[in-house]
């Protein structure tokens, strides 16, 4: 069930947003063999997070500005967990409990690969982080069932389901917290998932999930 | 000048270095071991840190690394749950094979920073300060390496005592870096090594990021890291910044 403009709450300032990288299924079956190989050389085994700083931070609406020579940017539709509370060392069953609410971001990347590297040129541009409004806890029943959709030009080119998530949430706030505190504020993206599109100058796209509403981007050349 | 803070009998004062210990900004006078000494920088902004960025401590870890061709500066960025001040205590999870300390210039945004040339990039530094960014290489995945599980673990990164105005410091670029680990000469280098120096990085950062005031550039460690047991004192010293001093300790006094 779409909700198409939730009310929005007062919601906690905004501390760190924080990424997961490769954490739905599909996302990583699309790397192949290639986890295998170097630099790679194994699948990840803790949770792989980067971080979406300040600089980045964007909101629905706004455009993201293409940079010289790139062809395209990859918006990352993801869920966005707003900590409401201090968590660390979460157990998986009281997890639910430290997230205040959701919002959809859009985890914007210049495309690029291995992932060896962090890459802030491709990930941390200006404004490559637009985030929506956030709706409580409550109105969102199950976070591990939430079908994500993302249409370019008004076609719908991404489909997604957060059931197919390696780690789903609760263990996800588990495997993060047991190394790194989050704070009320703090923003966990759950994951990008596979068939992110890419945009070109001029193309706008509508990231959707259930129960949260849209959140509208569109691409510029610088 | 050099600042500080710190929380003392129920509040958190600004400090200055006095030759009994520091002085608060209300007049009294403090041993340094009477505080507990918060990171320097407040409102702290975007924590970004170099990794490989002296010649001779990436010769150090070339044996690990999967990939040598360095054909930009290797950056990544911290989240304020790793930072604590000087004086602090750092955990090492029991079983941790290698955790070692690494002594960085942190170089202080003081005025915002997009597509600043390197020529006018020093302009844009409020201050410095003394980092001591742990790693602990168990944890490394060739994913965003080197990844937050050891790099932005809670209390890793010890910043302090003192935020330095950049106008007391005419020759960041050629400053003695050193570590001690109980009174030893473990690792010894100088600013002057750097591979990015800090206005190239100013240059290279602000190209596609906005830097802002009380963002901090960790600059990078030189070589001599080793590994660290609990109950060792580690001491990061940069010659006209300051003295930083860490204590690890085991897993006992989180209860774990």
């Amino acid at each position: 069930m779409l909700v198409k403009n939730p009310e929005p709450f007062e919601a906690p300032l905004r501390g760190t947003v924080y990424g997961t990288l490769l954490n739905f299924r599909g996302a990583l079956a699309a790397l192949g063999d290639s986890v295998n190989q170097p630099p790679l050389k194994a699948p990840p085994k803790a949770p792989i997070l980067y971080i979406k700083p300040r600089n980045t931070f964007a909101a629905d609406g706004d455009a993201v500005s293409l940079p010289d020579g790139v062809d395209a940017l990859e918006f990352g539709a993801s869920l966005a967990l707003v900590i409401g509370r201090t968590a660390c060392r979460v157990a998986e069953r009281d997890a639910l409990d430290v997230i205040a609410g959701y919002a959809i971001a859009n985890d914007v990347s210049v495309p690029h690969q291995p992932y060896y590297r962090p890459s802030l040129r491709f990930k941390c541009r200006d404004g490559y982080c637009p985030i929506g409004a956030v709706v409580p806890r409550g109105a969102v029943p199950d976070p591990d069932a939430l079908a994500i959709t993302v249409e370019v030009d008004g076609e719908v080119v991404q489909r997604a389901h957060t059931s197919t998530l390696i780690r789903p949430v609760e263990k996800l706030l588990a495997d993060v917290t047991e190394f790194m505190t989050l704070s009320r504020g703090d923003l966990l993206l759950i994951g990008v998932p596979e068939g992110a599109p890419r945009l070109r100058a001029g193309q706008r796209a509508t990231i959707r999930i259930d129960g949260l509403g849209e959140l509208r981007n569109h691409v510029v050349a610088a | 000048m050099k600042r500080a803070r710190v929380a003392y009998a129920g509040a958190v004062h600004d400090a200055t270095p006095h030759r009994d210990g520091l002085q608060l900004a209300d007049g009294r006078v403090l041993t340094e071991d009477a505080v507990v000494w918060l990171p320097p920088i407040a409102p702290l902004g975007t924590i970004l840190a170099l990794g490989l960025n002296y010649a001779e401590h990436a010769k150090e870890l070339a044996k690990e690394l999967t990939t040598s061709a360095k054909d930009e500066p290797l950056v990544f960025l911290k989240g304020p749950n790793t930072l604590i001040g000087h004086r602090g205590l750092t955990r090492r999870p029991n079983g941790a094979g290698f955790m070692h300390y690494e002594c960085e210039l942190a170089v202080v945004i003081g005025r915002s920073a997009k597509n600043v040339k390197r020529a006018d990039a020093m302009a844009h530094v409020a201050g410095y300060t003394v980092a001591n960014d742990y790693a602990i290489r168990d944890y490394l995945e060739n994913y965003y390496r080197p990844n937050l599980r050891v790099k932005n673990r809670d209390g890793c990164t010890a910043l302090g005592p003192w935020l330095v105005d950049a106008a007391d410091v005419p020759a960041p670029g050629a400053l003695d870096l050193s570590t001690h680990v109980n009174g030893k000469l473990v690792q010894h280098g100088n600013t002057r090594d750097l591979v990015t120096g800090i206005a190239e990085l100013i240059e290279y950062l602000s190209s596609f990021m906005t830097l802002a005031p009380g963002d901090v550039i960790l600059t990078g460690t030189p070589e001599g890291v080793v590994d660290v047991q609990p109950g060792d004192e580690v001491v990061c010293e940069i010659e006209g910044i300051g003295r930083l001093v860490n204590t690890i300790v085991g897993d006992a006094p989180f209860g774990r």
